[in-house]
């Protein structure tokens, strides 16, 4: 009697352990949700009001942006982001994935073991390492070789650096991942190794390499602090690629450590636009991907 | 490779395009790392690693400190979040179910929202909300909310890598589900937990946008958690925009990426580990 009871109750602990373990688990992967609905919520509740009071056009389509006479506009920065982001691109994207061609398809294992390792180290390198590097070698180099220090161009060219990682990673497993099959058929056709290369993998690995690129995108939108050091931040938009630029990010940071009232709120506003900016480079991100999966 | 056939230009032109790719980014690494340390092991003086910070000596050695204890105060936060979270993902939810969806988008959208924007939020937050002020705290609550969809998948992955043979072993031989979790699944994915881990301790250390407006920078070791500090990345973007201790700032350089190449080494090996441990 006394151990069907005891039995019993044991297997009522062991089902309310359970449980109770079960809603923790379901607890802390709903932290994610509640992490987004506050920075959506903090964001939006802090920066919307800005928005209404500068007036929607003349916040995003005004040209000067300056808080000591009350005029905010950040067209200027968004198109600063802009340029510099599609620098970035030019620099980082062919450089990055013809780095993943040569790691996936061409690489002795020696280099590899070398060659890889050096790329996440770049990964790992922080931004300000980035930034600090900008200022003291591509700063002076730029403005003896062009004239123009602290630019567009030199933005683009560290942030350039800073998405090979990404580029390479993301791109170099997506040629991987292509099946042998299509090299063999066309090494079969007679194509010289680099031919079935670059012909009939690489087109395949099309949706991985994009991706690479959104990633890229992402990073490059995002970036703060290695910007701030070298683009200069002139809160207007640059009239050649030789002249500073500021980006979104870039104004949130220089600003903020000072600003009050309506000059930080639209500061908050400024930060909200960058994030409508990433959600819309997430979705795009998650379409590619899903092509991908195809 | 095979010497015998002669190329057609074509083929020669991307051999060489991809070749001269391969050289360029080991360059730039190279170069990058080499620079720095070149000119900033030269003045890694023991005067930068005194005790206390002053305009003299620059140290950053109270920075160094409290890098160390905002990696362990925000990792102390995310670790068990994402690994309870990834456990959940992996072991429980049901596939397809619109909750899982919900989360591994709200994950995602967390993994692609840029550091300052986390650095501001953490400022109306933590800082001004729910006043804690510039705080170690508020910094650690901040980069624990950025690391954690990143703990949160590779956690997953080395979840889902395990076999599923383990799970249906503890099974049969009676233990629960959470006892096949905590026993058999979680143990053997230490290897992927802690590359995830040491992954996210990389991005705590080098972050810098999102502490600035909630960790704030002084530079000093702090007394409890709602003390304003700097870690060494603020440090080293603090004397480098002074522009005053060029030299120091190389210094301080190397001592970054030194830490960022054995943060490197580690995840490595736990990678390595992690292989070994799936083959035998």
């Amino acid at each position: 009697m006394t151990r069907r009871k005891n039995s019993a109750r044991r297997v009522s602990i062991i089902r309310t352990r359970e449980n109770v373990m079960r809603a923790v688990f379901l607890f802390a992967a709903c932290v994610t949700i509640l992490c987004v609905a506050l920075i959506c919520a903090f964001l939006f509740v802090k920066g919307m009001p800005a928005i209404a009071e500068i007036g929607v056009f003349k916040f995003l389509g005004g040209m000067r942006w300056k808080p000591g006479n009350d005029l905010y506009g950040i067209f200027p920065m968004i198109i600063g982001s802009l340029y510099v982001t599609a620098g970035a691109i030019i620099v980082g994207v062919p450089l990055g994935v013809l780095t993943a061609v040569y790691l996936a398809r061409f690489c002795p294992k020696r280099i590899h073991r070398l060659l890889s390792p050096a790329v996440s180290l770049m990964a790992g390198i922080p931004s300000v390492i980035y930034g600090f590097f900008g200022i003291v070698v591509l700063v002076p180099a730029i403005r003896a070789v062009f004239g123009g220090g602290k630019s567009v161009l030199t933005a683009s060219i560290l942030l350039g650096i800073m998405i090979l990682p990404t580029v390479i990673t993301v791109s170099e497993s997506a040629i991987r991942a292509v099946p042998q099959t299509f090299y063999e058929g066309a090494l079969a056709l007679g194509a010289s190794h680099e031919r079935s290369v670059f012909f009939a993998a690489l087109p395949a690995a099309k949706s991985g390499i994009l991706a690479s690129v959104v990633l890229g995108i992402g990073r490059a939108v995002g970036e703060t602090m290695a910007v701030v050091m070298v683009a200069g931040n002139q809160a207007v938009i640059p009239a050649s690629i030789l002249k500073g630029v500021r980006t979104l990010t870039a104004n949130i940071v220089l600003e903020m450590g000072y600003a009050a009232d309506l000059h930080r709120e639209a500061l908050i506003a400024t930060a909200v636009v960058l994030f409508v900016f990433i959600l819309l480079i997430n979705l795009l991100l998650s379409s590619v991907k899903r092509r991908a999966a195809k | 490779m095979k010497k015998a056939r002669k190329l057609d230009a074509v083929s020669i032109l991307l051999r060489a395009a991809v070749n001269a790719a391969a050289v360029l980014t080991a360059f730039i690494v190279f170069f990058i790392v080499g620079y720095i340390l070149f000119k900033g092991i030269p003045n890694l003086t023991p005067s930068l690693f005194a005790l206390k910070y002053n305009s003299e000596n620059v140290s950053l050695f109270p920075a160094l400190v409290n890098t160390v204890i905002m990696t362990a105060l925000a990792l102390l936060i995310a670790a068990p979040l994402g690994i309870f979270a990834a456990v959940y993902l992996a072991e429980y939810a049901s596939r397809g179910n619109k909750l899982v969806r919900a989360i591994r988008m709200a994950a995602e959208t967390l993994s692609g929202i840029p550091s300052i924007v986390y650095g501001l939020f953490g400022m109306i937050f933590f800082v001004t909300a729910l006043h804690w002020n510039l705080s170690l705290i508020a910094g650690g609550c901040t980069l624990a909310i950025m690391v954690l969809p990143l703990i949160m998948r590779t956690t997953e992955e080395a979840l889902i890598a395990v076999p599923d043979l383990y799970r249906e072993g503890a099974f049969g031989l009676g233990a629960g589900r959470l006892r096949t979790v905590f026993r058999i699944v979680l143990p053997s994915a230490v290897p992927g937990i802690l590359s995830g881990i040491i992954l996210a301790t990389g991005r705590i250390v080098g972050e810098t946008a999102a502490l600035i407006f909630t960790a704030g920078t002084l530079a000093q070791i702090p007394d409890s958690i709602t003390d304003s500090v700097r870690t060494l990345s603020v440090h080293m973007y603090n004397i480098s925009s002074e522009g005053l201790y060029i030299n120091q700032t190389y210094a301080t350089a190397v001592v970054l990426i030194a830490l960022v190449v054995l943060i490197n080494a580690l995840s490595s090996l736990a990678a390595k580990k992690m292989m070994g441990g799936r083959n035998g």
